[in-house]
C-alpha cells in the first residue's frame, strides 16, 4: 500500500426533512478517510456510521458516480461539485483536501430547485423547459434520409457536440449569484440550432424555451461567467450568446 | 412574438440593459470629448458646451438620453430584485465568490447606484447653476474649475470615476455578450477594447478633475 | 404455464422479420388513445419505445426511479453503438454484423432475433441523425466509425466517449416532444414495486413516489419493462448504484421465466478496485483498445519492482513487456472480444504479473505511448515538418490521441491521480453488463400475457457474450422499431376492453403486499445497514460466480447466498420513515431482489457444465486454457420458472436454440 496519509474533517451538512421545513447544518466528525476514496464513498461511511447509530442519514442524490448521469448535486465549501474542475461530485476524490479541514456541504439552491430532503432537490424544471421545446420535430419511425445524406461541417458538429454534452445537472443555476439557467438552456438551443437537423425549427425553439425558463422562475443572467468555471462539462459561455443572438432574431422575425 | 413578451422575457431585458448600455457608453465618450475641450481654451469649451446646449439634435438627444438612464436604472434595480428572489428562500451559508464570481460582475448593482447618486449630484453641481446660469452670466468653464477647487467634490468625484470603470469594466464586455455578439476569435478583441475603453473613461475624466484642483 | 413458444417465424433468415410483420395485427389510429401502455424505464429501451409508442398515440405512462427520464444508466456508455451502414466500405453488411453477433455471443441466442437486430440497425442511425444526435464527423463532414472488440470492421458509431448519453438524449428529446404534446405521463421518481396480473394478464403496477413514498396503482393493458440489467449483484460494477434487478424480478415472480442468468459480462478495461469503502468500478471504454496496448512485465523480478514503485513502467524496454494478447491472439491482438480479454487479464494476475500496489495485486497496463508515437510521425508528415525532435512528435501524437479519446483520459486522471499520457493507466476486469435476463419471445413478450421486456433487462439477443456496442443497438432496436409493431399485435384484441380500473382486488392485494414488505423493513430494527449485506453477497459473487466458475465454488456460493440472505431478513436496519424520501429503504427492497437473484444466477451456472462465453467452467477448457462449448447439451436458453418462496426449487425450461443459417464453430481469435 503506497503511504496514504488518512484525514480527519468536521462535516457541516445541510440537513432538512422537508421540502417545508426550515433546514439547519448539523457537525459531523470523520476519522480515518482515505484520500482514494471519492467523497460521496466519504457520505457512504457517514451515512454507515448514522444508520449504525440509530440516526437518520444525509440524503443526497447520486447514480452513476461516473460524471455523466447528472444527479450528484452538492455545493460544496461553496463550490458547485466542490473545489477541483471540469468535474461532477461523484468525480471529487478525498486527495483535495486537507486533514483537520471543515467541509460545508449545501443543496443547490434556487426557487427553481426546492430541497426535497437534506442535499436532494428537485430539478423537474428542467424537463418542463426542455419538454417546451428541447427537441427536433421528428417522429421515431426510421423512415428519416440516410444519415450520410446531411453533410455537417466538423467545426460545427463539434461544437454542436460540445454543447450536447451538458449532463443536466444543475451546478450552473447553483453557482450562479441571479441561479439563472442560461448556461443550461443556451447548451441545449446552440446544439440544434448548429445542426441542420435543428436549424427548421431554432426560431420557434428558442422562444418557447426560454419563455418556459422564465417561467420557473430562475433568474436572469447577467454574465457574470460563474456558470462556465463550475460547469463539470465545460459548456462554454458562447452558448449563451447564441442563444441571445438565435433569440433576438427569432423575436424580431417572428410573427405572433 | 409580441413585444411586450420580448420585454419581460429575461434575454429581452437583458438585450434592453445592454441596448441602454450601449448607449450610456456613447453619451460617455462624447461627454468626456466635449469634456476634454477645457484643456483647449475657456472659449473653445463653452463653444462646445453651447453647442450642445442649443442644438436641436441634441436638444432632442437630451431626452432620449433620459430615456436611456432611466431604463437602464429602473431595468438594473428590477434584475436585481428578481435576481435576489431567483436564489429561493435560503441562500448559501458559504460561498465561494472568488472561485466563481469576478468582483465587478458581483457588483454591478452597487456600482450602477454609486454611480446614481454621483449622477444626482453632478445635475445639481451643473444642469440646476447652469439652467439659472445665462441669467447670471456664469460660464460652464467657470463652473467646472469652481467646483474643482472643492476637495470634498474632487473626491466624490474621482471615487465616482474609479467606480464606474468597476461598473464598465464588466458592463463593456457583459453587453456584447447580451446582444450575441461573442466570436472565439474577435471576442478577445472586444475584452481588449473593454479595457481600453474604460481606462480612457476613468483617466480622461479623473484627468480634468485632478488638473483643474491644482491648477 | 410452462410451454417456451419462440414465435420465430418460419422462412429464409431474410424475411422472417419482413413476412411476420406483414402477419401482425394492427390497431387504428382512432382506437389507440383508448389505449394504455405503462413503461418501466426511460433508458435507451425505454425511452425509445415511451416516445414511440405514445407518438404513435397510445397512452403511454413512463416510470423511472431517478430524478429525470434522462439519467437512465444508458448514458453511461462511452463507446459506441453498430450499424450495418458499411459507410467504410470495409465489406460489411447485415449478414456480416448477424454473424459476428452468432458469433461473438458464442453461438447462445436465437438467429431469428440477432438477424432482425442487424437488419434495423441501419435505420437507428439515420433516426438518431434526425434528430439531432451529434455523432462524430470526418472532415468531409459524413459520419465516423471505429472498431470495437471482436470484429474486423468499423461499423461503430459514436459521439466521443459520450454516445450512450447522446443517444438517451436523442430518446429523452422525442420523450419530451410527446410529454410537452401531454400524451405521454412521466413519473420521475417513481420505483415499480410490483406487477399486477388480472385474469392472466398484466394490467397494471404498483409505484412507490420516492419522495414523498406514497405507494401508488396505475393500471394499463399492457406493461414494459425496461429496467436495465442486474450486474449490481456483484455489489461492484460498472453499473449505477441504482441499477437493479426488482422491476424483471418481480414479474418473474408472477410468473415471467428468467433466461441464462448466469450469463454475465466482466468487462476487460476497468480502473481496479483501490481499496476499502469503493462504491462502483469505473468503465474505461472498450474503444480504448483501438490504440492501447495491454502488457504486464514478463517476469515477476520486474513486477514486484513495478508494484513496490522501484520501476516505472516506461522503465521496462519492449523485450521485458509481455504482450499477451498480441502473443495468444494474433489475428485479433489487443481487439479480442471481452471475454476473452477478461480471462486473459486474470490468468496473467493469478499467476503473479498483475502490477496494483495493493491486497488484491490485480492489474495490468494499458499502454499508449506506441500509439502516440505513431500518430506523432502521422502528423509530421502530414504538416510536412522536416527535423522533427522526440519531443515534437511526442507532443502532436498526443494531441491526436486526446481529441480521440480526451474525455475518457480526464476520467481516468480524476480518478486515479495519474497521467495516461505519460504512464499507462492500470486496468482490470469489471462486472459490467447481463446478457441473461427475462425470457421473451421474439414479440418481446414474456410468459405473462401483454408483459413485455425490451433491453439489457431481456435475454434475447447477446447469446453467452455480448459484443461491445451492441447494448445500445439492442436496446433502440427493440424500443423504436420491432416492440412498438409486436405490441400493437396483442392490444388488437383490447380494443374493446375499455379503461382499466385500479379498484380490482388484485390492486388491493399486490399494494397491500407490498406495503407489508416497506413496513416490514422500517420496524426490524436489526444491527447492520443493507450494503453490509450487499457487500457480503458481492463478494461471494465475484469470487465464487465471477470470471471463472467451477462446481464446488458454485454449490458453495448457493449455501453462502442463502444463509446471507437468511442474516439480512433477520438483521438488517433500515432508518426513516415510509412517507419521506428514504433512500436506505429504496436500497432494501433491491437488495433483498439480488439476495434471491444472486442464488438462482449461481444455480444456472452449476447447472450450465460447458463453457462459452461469459460463462467459463473452469471444468470444460480446451488443453490450452480457452472455453470449451458443449453443443451437443447444452445448445438451450436455460429459462427459470419461479415456485415459490424457495429459489432453489425453481424450475428450468430449456428452448432448444436452432441452428438453421450458420455453423457452429469453435470461436477463435487467435
Ligand atoms: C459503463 C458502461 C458502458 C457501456 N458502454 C456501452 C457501449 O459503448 N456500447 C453499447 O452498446 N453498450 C454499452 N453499455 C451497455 C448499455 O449501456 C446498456 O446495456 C444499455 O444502455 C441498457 O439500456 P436499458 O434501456 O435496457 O436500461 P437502462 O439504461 O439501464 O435503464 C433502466 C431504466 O429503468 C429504470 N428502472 C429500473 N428499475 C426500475 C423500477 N423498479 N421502477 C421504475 N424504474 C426502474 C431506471 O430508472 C432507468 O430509467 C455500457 C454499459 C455500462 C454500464
Ligand atoms: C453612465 C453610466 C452607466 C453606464 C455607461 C453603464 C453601462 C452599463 C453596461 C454597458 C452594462 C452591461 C449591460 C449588459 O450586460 O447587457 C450595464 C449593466 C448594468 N448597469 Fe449600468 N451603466 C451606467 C449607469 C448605471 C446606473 C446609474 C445604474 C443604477 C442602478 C446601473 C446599473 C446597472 C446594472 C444593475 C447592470 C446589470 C448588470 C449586468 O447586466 O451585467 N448602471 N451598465
Ligand atoms: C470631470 C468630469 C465631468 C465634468 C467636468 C462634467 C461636466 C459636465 C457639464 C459641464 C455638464 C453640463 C453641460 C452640458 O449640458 O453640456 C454635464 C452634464 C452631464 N454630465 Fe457631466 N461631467 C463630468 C463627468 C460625468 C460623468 C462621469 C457622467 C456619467 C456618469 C456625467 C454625466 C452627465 C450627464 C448625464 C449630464 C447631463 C447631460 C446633458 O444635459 O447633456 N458627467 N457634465
Ligand atoms: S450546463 Fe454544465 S453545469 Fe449546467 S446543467 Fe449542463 S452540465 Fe451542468
Ligand atoms: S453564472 Fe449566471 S449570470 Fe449568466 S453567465 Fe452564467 S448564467
Ligand atoms: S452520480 Fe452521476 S454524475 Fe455524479
Amino acid at each position: 500500500m503506497s503511504i496514504n496519509k488518512y484525514l480527519s474533517l468536521t462535516l457541516k451538512i445541510w440537513r432538512q426533512d422537508n421540502p417545508k421545513e426550515a433546514g439547519h447544518f448539523e457537525t459531523y466528525v470523520m476519522h480515518d478517510i482515505s484520500p482514494e476514496n471519492s467523497f460521496l464513498e466519504m457520505l457512504d461511511l457517514l451515512n454507515d456510521q448514522l444508520i449504525r447509530q440509530g440516526k437518520d442519514p444525509v440524503a443526497f442524490d447520486h447514480d452513476c458516480r461516473e460524471g455523466i448521469c447528472g444527479m450528484c448535486s452538492l455545493y460544496i465549501n461553496g463550490e458547485a461539485h466542490g473545489p477541483d474542475r471540469s468535474i461532477t461530485t461523484c468525480q471529487l476524490h478525498m486527495r483535495r483536501f486537507r486533514d483537520g479541514e471543515t467541509i460545508y456541504i449545501e443543496p443547490w439552491r434556487a426557487k427553481a430547485f426546492p430541497v426535497i430532503k437534506d442535499l436532494v432537490v428537485d430539478r423537474s424544471s428542467f424537463d418542463r423547459i426542455m419538454a417546451a421545446g428541447g427537441f427536433v420535430s421528428v417522429n421515431t419511425s426510421g423512415n428519416t434520409i440516410d444519415g450520410n445524406a446531411i453533410p455537417i461541417p466538423k467545426d460545427d458538429a463539434d461544437k454542436a457536440f460540445d454543447a450536447a454534452a451538458c449532463i443536466g445537472c444543475g451546478a450552473c443555476v447553483a453557482t450562479c449569484k441571479n441561479a439563472s439557467a442560461m448556461l443550461f438552456v443556451s447548451a441545449k438551443v446552440s446544439q440544434l440550432a448548429l445542426l441542420p437537423q435543428g436549424k427548421v425549427e431554432a426560431q420557434r425553439r428558442v422562444l418557447h424555451m426560454v419563455r418556459q425558463m422564465d417561467e420557473e422562475g430562475f433568474g436572469n443572467c447577467t454574465n457574470t461567467g460563474a456558470c462556465e468555471v463550475q460547469c463539470p462539462k465545460e459548456i462554454s459561455l458562447e452558448n449563451i450568446a447564441r442563444m441571445n443572438r438565435e433569440f433576438l432574431i427569432a423575436s424580431l422575425q417572428s410573427e405572433d | 412574438m409580441g413585444k411586450s413578451a420580448f420585454i419581460h422575457s429575461s434575454v429581452g431585458k437583458k438585450i434592453l440593459m445592454a441596448s441602454t448600455g450601449f448607449f450610456l457608453m456613447v453619451f460617455l465618450f462624447v461627454h468626456l470629448s466635449v469634456n476634454l475641450f477645457l484643456f483647449v481654451s475657456e472659449k473653445a469649451f463653452n463653444q462646445a458646451a453651447h453647442l450642445m446646449a442649443t442644438n436641436p439634435v441634441i436638444q432632442v438627444l437630451q431626452y432620449i438620453l433620459a430615456t436611456g438612464f432611466i431604463a437602464h436604472i429602473f431595468l438594473g434595480i428590477k434584475l436585481h430584485l428578481e435576481n435576489r428572489a431567483a436564489r429561493g428562500r435560503v441562500s448559501y451559508t458559504v460561498n465561494k465568490w472568488s472561485a466563481h464570481t469576478p468582483f465587478n460582475a458581483r457588483t454591478m448593482i452597487y456600482t450602477g447606484i454609486f454611480v446614481l447618486c454621483f449622477l444626482i449630484l453632478h445635475l445639481k453641481n451643473f444642469i440646476l447653476p447652469m439652467k439659472i446660469s445665462n441669467t447670471q452670466g456664469i460660464n460652464d468653464y467657470q463652473l467646472v474649475i469652481t467646483l474643482f477647487k472643492n476637495p470634498v467634490y474632487t473626491a466624490i468625484y474621482i471615487s465616482a470615476f474609479i467606480v464606474l470603470a468597476i461598473h464598465l469594466s464588466h458592463g463593456f464586455q457583459s453587453a456584447f455578450q447580451s446582444m450575441g455578439a461573442r466570436h472565439k476569435r474577435y471576442t478577445l478583441w472586444i475584452q481588449k477594447l473593454g479595457v481600453i475603453y474604460f481606462w480612457l473613461i476613468s483617466l480622461g475624466f479623473s484627468a480634468i478633475a485632478f488638473w483643474f484642483f491644482f491648477n | 404455464m410452462s410451454s417456451l413458444e419462440s414465435k420465430i417465424p418460419q422462412g429464409p433468415l431474410t424475411d422472417k422479420w419482413e413476412n411476420h410483420k406483414a402477419a401482425l395485427k394492427l390497431v387504428a389510429p382512432n382506437n389507440r388513445s383508448r389505449i394504455e401502455i405503462i413503461v418501466i424505464g426511460t433508458g435507451l429501451a425505454g425511452g425509445s419505445s415511451a416516445a414511440t409508442l405514445s407518438e404513435l398515440g397510445y397512452k403511454v405512462k413512463a416510470f423511472c426511479f431517478q430524478d429525470s427520464p434522462r439519467r437512465a444508466h444508458s448514458i453511461a456508455a462511452q463507446g459506441g453503438i453498430n450499424a450495418a451502414k458499411n459507410y467504410q466500405g470495409d465489406n460489411d453488411s447485415i449478414y456480416r454484423l448477424f454473424y459476428d453477433t452468432i458469433k461473438g455471443g458464442d453461438y447462445r441466442t436465437r438467429e431469428a432475433n440477432v438477424y432482425r437486430l442487424a437488419e434495423v440497425s441501419a435505420n437507428i442511425i439515420d433516426q438518431c441523425v434526425a434528430q439531432g444526435v451529434p455523432f462524430t464527423h470526418d472532415y468531409g463532414g459524413l459520419l465516423d466509425n471505429r472498431s470495437f472488440g471482436g470484429v474486423q470492421v468499423s461499423r461503430t458509431f459514436y459521439a466521443k466517449g459520450q454516445t450512450g448519453q447522446q443517444l438517451l438524449l436523442g430518446c429523452y428529446s422525442a420523450m419530451s416532444r410527446q410529454i410537452g404534446k401531454g400524451r405521454l405521463q412521466m413519473y420521475n421518481r417513481h420505483e415499480m414495486l410490483d406487477l399486477v396480473i388480472i385474469d392472466g394478464k398484466a394490467r397494471g403496477i404498483i409505484a412507490r413516489n420516492l419522495v414523498t413514498g406514497s405507494v401508488e396503482r396505475y393500471a394499463a393493458h399492457a406493461v414494459v419493462i425496461a429496467s436495465g440489467g442486474y450486474g449490481n449483484v456483484f455489489f461492484l460494477s460498472t453499473n449505477a448504484m441504482g441499477t437493479n434487478v426488482s422491476a424483471a424480478w418481480k414479474i418473474h415472480k408472477k410468473g415471467a421465466f428468467f433466461a441464462n442468468p448466469c450469463y454475465t459480462q466482466i468487462h476487460p478495461t476497468c480502473i481496479p478496485v483501490h481499496g476499502a469503502h469503493q462504491s462502483k468500478l469505473t468503465l474505461m471504454s472498450e474503444s480504448l483498445r483501438n490504440d492501447g496496448r495491454i502488457w504486464v512485465p514478463k517476469t515477476i523480478a520486474d513486477t514486484v519492482d513495478i508494484r513496490e514503485g522501484r520501476k516505472k513502467p516506461g522503465d521496462l524496454p519492449e523485450e521485458a513487456r509481455d504482450y499477451y494478447l498480441e502473443r495468444r491472439y494474433p489475428s485479433f491482438g489487443n481487439l479480442v472480444p471481452r471475454d476473452v480479454a477478461s480471462r486473459a487479464a486474470k490468468e496473467r494476475c493469478d499467476a503473479g504479473f498483475g502490477i496494483e500496489n495493493n491486497d488484491t495485486k490485480e492489474g495490468v497496463f494499458l499502454d499508449f505511448s506506441s500509439a502516440i508515437q505513431h500518430y506523432g510521425q502521422e502528423k509530421v508528415h502530414e504538416l510536412g515538418l522536416h527535423h522533427p525532435d522526440t519531443e515534437e512528435i511526442t507532443r502532436l501524437g498526443e494531441k491526436v490521441v486526446k481529441s480521440k479519446y480526451g474525455n475518457l483520459f480526464q476520467m481516468y486522471e480524476k480518478i486515479t491521480d495519474q497521467n495516461p499520457y505519460k504512464t499507462p493507466m492500470k486496468i482490470y476486469p469489471a462486472v459490467h453488463y447481463t446478457m441473461g435476463g427475462v425470457w421473451v419471445d421474439y414479440n418481446l413478450m414474456s410468459t405473462i400475457p401483454g408483459c413485455y421486456v425490451i433491453g439489457e433487462a431481456n435475454f434475447s439477443d447477446h447469446g453467452a457474450n455480448r459484443l461491445g456496442a451492441s447494448a445500445l443497438m439492442q436496446g433502440l432496436a427493440d424500443g423504436y422499431f420491432i416492440l412498438p409493431y409486436t405490441i400493437a399485435d396483442y392490444l388488437a384484441d383490447d380494443i374493446r376492453t375499455g379503461h382499466i380500473s385500479t379498484d380490482h382486488p388484485e390492486f388491493e392485494k399486490a399494494e397491500r403486499k407490498v406495503k407489508d414488505r416497506l413496513s416490514f423493513f422500517l420496524k426490524n430494527n436489526g444491527n447492520q445497514p443493507v450494503d453490509h449485506f450487499h457487500k457480503a453477497l458481492g463478494i461471494v459473487m465475484w469470487n465464487k460466480v465471477g470470471m471463472t466458475r467451477h462446481a464446488e465454488g458454485l454449490q458453495k456460493a448457493i449455501a453462502e447466498i442463502q444463509s446471507i440472505r437468511e442474516a439480512f431478513w433477520k438483521d438488517v436496519r433500515v432508518p426513516g420513515q415510509a412517507d419521506l424520501l428514504n433512500p436506505e429503504l429504496e436500497k432494501a427492497g433491491r437488495v433483498a431482489d439480488f439476495l434471491e437473484l444472486g442464488e438462482l444466477l449461481a444455480m444456472d451456472a452449476l447447472e450450465r457444465k460447458e463453457s462459452c462465453g461469459g460463462h467459463f467452467r473452469e471444468e470444460s477448457r480446451t488443453e490450452e486454457g480457452e472455453a470449451l462449448r458443449d453443443d451437443v447439451h447444452y445448445a438451450h436458453v436455460s429459462a427459470w420458472e419461479y415456485s415459490g418462496d424457495r429459489i432453489a426449487e425453481e424450475i428450468m425450461h430449456k428452448e432448444i436454440l436452432n441452428f438453421e443459417f450458420v455453423e457452429l464453430k469453435t470461436r477463435s481469435y487467435k
